[in-house]
């Protein structure tokens, strides 16, 4: 990369990136300062940082274009995703005020990790250049193992910190090598570059090339929680702590998502027909694993974790429909899952008590009585997982099986739908329970809403509702962001 | 890829390698043998990326090869101070121990 | 001005969401005020909305307001957009402004009610689906107001649930409109597939220009509307549910079931009045269907015991004048009379409330009498809106929404004929009820007078009933803006007639129909109960389902879902066998899976 080491425009773009790194070490070092005196400055701090970074998100935008000689590029797609994992960051810091006060947890290490863990989701989503995607990939993990096991002393996070940390590091390392393959093979790690040689005369053999593609997905597809890489999800989803769970089925995987169909269908689009059947059956496999586990699960977390792997699917339906629909498609999907899944966990997280005791669907017995509108928001959040009309969740899915169909994929969709089918019985049990049950143990002790938790209710419903009855204005950004190389 | 004998036989040595590490991964019941698997998988893939990077008379998969170190050492940190977590809280370090997390 | 169009349905909406959510745990002032005010702004946008558009009509005599495109997928991109023309102007005035004289109405009526704030909330979203059913301007938007003015219905009729027999009337009212519902939605769905867009406007030129008079599917959509515009405004066949509907407070009789919302059908019909002009054997059903309701429900309404079932029969008897208009091509006869009627039947409905509230929850007019001068107030409204719905010539709002029908109707013979006997079925029961409840002794002590909410709006209405609707030359521009055309005169023949056979009524009902009990010759109980329908439809339908489901009481059908349900509950069971909680294993699945990718790259 000859030329000048940073130039303004450079900066400018990256500022996201450069706000949340810079603010996430401030709050380390203010930590000694700050300590004693309130520990609710840190998440106002974080929360500051990031509507800083959503501000330089937006700038960026405005002046947008490729940065550090084309190794980021900051068009729509990327502020769509930056967006997207700032404001996931945002969702998840404010159930974590009355959490990280609940279990007595220090707060400045968290919300820098957080801040820090935003900040490798940013430069993912960005990222043109498999360097910068690596680089990304690695701050964004890095900070969630630790954040997966925040509580120390607790045994079921050191365990969810623990299978994730080998677990991640293990399908890193097969992406990292699909990595070396690709350079190899066509001698650039630049995705444009990539896709030009792919598609120019004297392409290496699809068979090398596909390998190499086959191991990058195992590596994203990890992140991503697809079958069969998907069984790390429901064991770190159980033991981390909830706002944590929250995090990593919204942040860490929109961006990998994004970075899933910037390879996928740039740099890797001359050889679609290899990785079709690929994505094809990882999709299958995730939907119907994620139903058919999550139907009699009784913990909450690991039924939302299983309903992840399922959604997942859903979106991998997306990617295979290799179409610009497709994409737009599956970026409105996880715009619409980001915002009522963060939102269960929050309601989750809200009931589970000192310890995190109260984990089972039993014990949402009776809510309905207890706190109306905790439960409401709840069912809200669960309608639109379901996918039920006016929620984000149905146009979700009816753009994804929209597109797939466009694409001739007619038993992937009627496969889906059936999936969909089976799904609304595990989400409406909870329903059930709200409702129609008598109040019991953990609804007798539910501490009242805080304003932070009250917040982290009511503005993804508001975001599930909003893209429930105004998709078009989301869906017509994702569609002029999802022409990705020209 | 039409590739001199020498450059064939770094990138078996490196597959060979990565094989070594998965296995060691999969066989090993040690937390910390384990984590040394994934080191090994890691520069595994590294050996790859110098060996094109020479075949290619390129400096990016050098540039990739530090850029894995770093990552590595970042992750050293980190892993072990979780691995020393979870030997604080249940004395072993046998990953089959490990699993009160399941269905 | 007509910018705030879109302010009508809102307001009550956002304030039934707000009642809905939070309402539990506001006091009860706040309830009211919320609930109250939030109609009157729709009805004060209405009113603006009207001077704007009377004043200085927009091109084409409607205006169109598109809010946003809910989806845009292929050809199939519904607006949520609104539609303004002098039918949904005069629909959605009468809607919100009578709505809104009631929600006042119902700050005192249902002030000791323990679901205060739900009653508002359920009446707030009621007027926002009613507004939204009338003024959206595509089938989908129709279509969502259909049914959320029938779950509100529902959700009203059954408003106090702890007593069965409650709960029982408002499945009654769902279930039977919902066959026409049915019968409608097929309707909707048969004509977007054939016609091709949602919009009614462009639907209506697409079927004029695309069908024939008398063509088959002209026919077929027709007829299938009027299928859901029978359901819903309680004509014959399916007439059953709204007597039952009366065990619903008061007040949502007087504005669901008796002003507005049993009027959709008649809106329905006259909204998309060219289908049936190009099927005319339709359009004569209607009026034949008008007809016969309106004398069926006349004789019922003659020997009812029950002070609020009268009415309802009196309602579903004026409905089927409506139906008669409608039939007869008199689009803004019906109309004209949806007007009039909407007022002085909330006014006798809301007289009738304070009639049984200051007499005990009493419903039985044969234990009421004597309260002219107990209850003047009731008394007086009472008069004035019996007198509109008889059609006291010359003086009240309602004989000359009458007269207009009955004019229409001369060309035929028959129809004029039942069209005049209404009239005087109308004024024998009208006066029957008010001699019987206001005149001879008094039977039931009266123990509480109307406050100051409950008699504004009585007041208001009953000025209404009696000028809301005339000949005077003051109404004719307005009139003629709101109706299209200037109606035609009435002619003097069915002008005399109408005249003769009220005050014919009004003398037989004086001496004759005084008793002190009700009649119990087999005629007066066979007309008592309705005509039998609801033995009929006992013995037709409900008698068969019943042993339908006594035989198939292990559910065959179900049994096949049994064994879904294990099967999923199998692969459930091997799936949770994976999740062991080794870490090892998930590796090796992670390894595993790797090693199949890659293969399947390599040899597929």
């Amino acid at each position: 990369m000859p030329g000048n080491f940073a130039t303004a425009s450079d900066v400018i773009r990256f500022l996201p990136e450069i706000i949340l790194a810079v603010m996430g070490t401030l709050l380390m070092i203010l930590d000694p300062l700050l300590h004693r005196r309130s520990s609710n400055a840190f998440g106002h701090l974080s929360i500051l940082a990031l509507a800083g970074a959503l501000g330089g998100a937006i700038y960026a935008y405005l002046n947008g274009g490729p940065a550090f000689g084309g190794m980021l590029m900051v068009d729509g797609f990327a502020t769509f995703f930056g967006v997207l994992v700032i404001v996931a960051g945002i969702l998840t810091i404010l159930p974590s005020y009355r959490f990280l006060a609940r279990q007595g947890a220090e707060t400045s290490e968290y919300h820098a990790l957080l801040l820090f863990s935003v900040a490798g989701q940013c430069l993912m989503v960005a990222a043109n250049d498999l360097i910068m995607v690596f680089i990304g990939l690695e701050i964004s993990s890095i900070s969630s193992y630790i954040l997966a096991g925040y509580l120390r002393e607790d045994k079921r996070a050191n365990e969810a910190s623990l299978k994730y940390f080998l677990l991640g590091s293990f399908a890193t390392a097969f992406f990292l090598y699909g990595v070396a393959l690709i350079y190899g093979s066509t001698g650039t790690i630049n995705l444009a570059g990539v896709n030009v040689v792919l598609s120019g005369p004297g392409a290496p053999s699809l068979v090398f090339v596909g390998v190499a593609a086959a191991l990058m997905f195992v590596g994203l597809g990890f992140k991503v929680s697809a079958a069969p890489f998907q069984v790390w999800t429901p064991d770190v989803y159980q033991g981390a702590p909830t706002p944590i769970s929250a995090f990593l089925s919204a942040g860490p995987k929109a961006a990998a998502f994004a970075v899933f169909l910037r390879i996928f269908t740039t740099a890797f689009a001359p050889i679609g027909h290899g990785w079709e059947p690929l994505v094809w059956a990882s999709a299958l496999l995730s939907m119907t694993i994620g139903n058919f586990a999550a139907l009699q699960q009784s913990n909450i977390k690991r039924m939302l974790a299983y309903s992840s792997i399922a959604h997942a699917g859903y979106v991998l339906v997306a990617l295979t429909a290799r179409s610009e629909v497709g994409t737009a498609a599956a970026m409105f999907y996880l715009a619409a899952y980001a915002f009522m899944n963060i939102g269960a966990f929050a309601v989750v997280s809200h009931l589970s008590g000192k310890g995190e005791r109260y984990q089972n669907i039993e014990d949402f017995s009776g809510l309905a009585q207890k706190q109306p509108l905790a439960a409401a928001m709840f069912s809200i959040f669960l309608l639109s997982l379901i996918g039920v009309p006016l929620t984000g969740g149905f146009f979700g899915k009816f753009y994804i099986f929209k597109a797939a169909l466009e694409s001739h994929l007619v038993w992937l969709t009627v496969l889906g739908l059936l999936n969909s089918a089976v799904a609304a019985y595990y989400y409406l049990r909870i329903l059930v329970m709200m409702y129609m049950r008598e109040p019991a143990e953990a609804t007798e002790a539910v501490e009242p809403l805080s304003p932070g938790l009250r917040l982290a209710l009511i503005v993804p419903a508001i975001g599930t509702l909003f893209l429930g009855i105004f998709p078009n204005w989301v869906l017509d950004f994702a569609g002029k962001s999802s022409v990705l190389l020209k | 890829m039409m590739s001199a004998v020498p450059v064939y036989w770094f990138l078996m040595l490196s597959a060979v390698l990565f094989a070594l590490g998965v296995a060691g991964f999969l066989f090993r019941r040690n937390i910390i043998t384990v984590f040394m698997s994934i080191e090994l998988m890691l520069n595994a893939v590294n050996l790859s990326f110098v060996t094109f990077s020479y075949q290619l008379k390129q400096v990016n998969g050098h540039l990739f090869t530090f850029f894995v170190m770093v990552v590595a050492a970042a992750e050293a940190a980190v892993g072990l101070a979780i691995i020393l977590t979870v030997f604080k809280n249940r004395s072993t370090l046998n990953i089959d121990e490990v699993n009160s997390l399941k269905n | 001005m007509l910018d705030l169009l879109w302010l009508i349905p809102a307001a009550p909406f956002a304030s039934a969401a707000v009642l809905l959510l939070v309402g539990r745990r506001m006091p009860r002032k706040v309830v009211a005020t919320l609930g109250v005010v939030s109609i009157a702004v729709s009805a004060i946008v209405s009113g603006l909305v009207a001077i704007a558009f009377i004043g200085s009509p927009p091109p084409g005599n409607a205006y169109d307001q598109h809010l946003w495109t809910w989806i845009a997928v292929g050809g199939f991109h519904p607006g949520i957009a609104l539609y303004l023309d002098p039918l949904s102007l005069i629909m959605t005035l009468v809607v919100t402004f009578v709505s809104f004289l009631i929600h006042l109405y119902s700050t005192e009526f249902m002030a000791g009610d323990e679901g205060y704030a739900r009653f508002f909330a359920y009446m707030n979203l009621f007027v926002a689906s009613m507004v939204m059913l009338v003024l959206g301007d595509n089938l989908l938007l129709l279509y969502l107001g259909w049914e959320g003015v029938g779950l509100c219905s529902y959700l009203l009729i059954g408003f106090w649930y702890r007593d069965p027999a409650n709960g029982r009337a408002g499945q009654k009212a769902f279930i039977v409109t919902r066959v026409g519902d049915t019968s409608m939605a097929i309707g909707l769905f048969l004509l977007f597939h054939m016609l091709g867009t949602l919009n009614i406007q462009e639907l209506m030129a697409r079927a004029r220009a695309d069908w024939p008079v008398g063509s088959g599917l002209a026919i077929a959509a027709a007829a299938l509307l009027l299928g859901g515009a029978v359901g819903k405004s309680a004509q014959l066949p399916l007439q059953t549910w709204l007597p039952d509907a009366m065990a619903g407070p008061t007040p949502t009789s007087a504005l669901i079931h008796a002003a507005t919302m049993v009027t959709a059908g008649v809106y329905l019909i006259a909204r998309t009045h060219v289908l049936y002009e190009i099927a005319p054997a339709v359009q004569l059903a209607v009026a034949i269907i008008g007809a016969a309701t309106l004398l069926l429900a006349g004789f019922s309404a003659l020997v009812q015991t029950d002070i609020k079932r009268v009415l309802a029969y009196s309602t579903i008897s004026q409905i089927g004048y409506m139906f008669l208009a409608l039939g007869l091509g008199a689009w803004s006869a019906a109309i004209f009379h949806f007007m009039t009627h909407a007022f002085f039947k909330a006014l006798l409905f809301l007289a009738a409330g304070i009639v049984i509230e200051a007499l005990h929850q009493e419903h039985n007019i044969f234990h009421m009498g004597g309260l002219r001068r107990e209850l003047p107030v009731a008394f007086w409204a009472f008069l004035a809106g019996g007198c509109a719905l008889a059609g006291l010539p010359l003086v009240t709002a309602g004989s000359y929404s009458k007269d207009w029908i009955i004019a229409s109707a001369s060309p035929s013979p028959a129809l004029w004929a039942a069209a005049i006997a209404g009239v005087l079925l109308t004024s024998l029961y009208t006066f029957r009820l008010i001699f019987l409840v206001f005149f001879g002794t008094a039977r039931t002590p009266v123990s509480k007078q109307p406050g100051v909410a409950e008699q504004i709006p009585v007041w208001v209405l009953a000025v209404l009933s009696i000028v809301g609707g005339s000949e005077r030359p003051a109404y004719r521009p307005f009139m003629a803006h709101l109706f299209g055309a200037t109606p035609k005169p009435p002619e003097a023949l069915s002008t005399i007639a109408a005249a003769a056979a009220f005050f014919t009524g009004l003398v037989c009902a004086w001496y004759f129909l005084r008793g002190d009990a009700p009649a119990t010759n087999p005629l007066a109980r066979f007309w008592y109960a309705g005509w039998g329908f609801d033995w009929l439809y006992g013995r037709i339908f409900v008698r068969p389902v019943e042993w339908a489901a006594r035989v198939n009481h292990n559910d065959v059908i179900d049994s096949m879902y049994d064994g879904l349900a294990t099967l999923a509950r199998f692969v459930w069971r091997g799936l949770a066998l994976t999740e062991n909680g080794k870490l090892r294993w998930y590796a090796a699945a992670i390894a595993g899976g790797t090693l199949i990718f890659v293969a399947l790259v390599i040899f597929l």
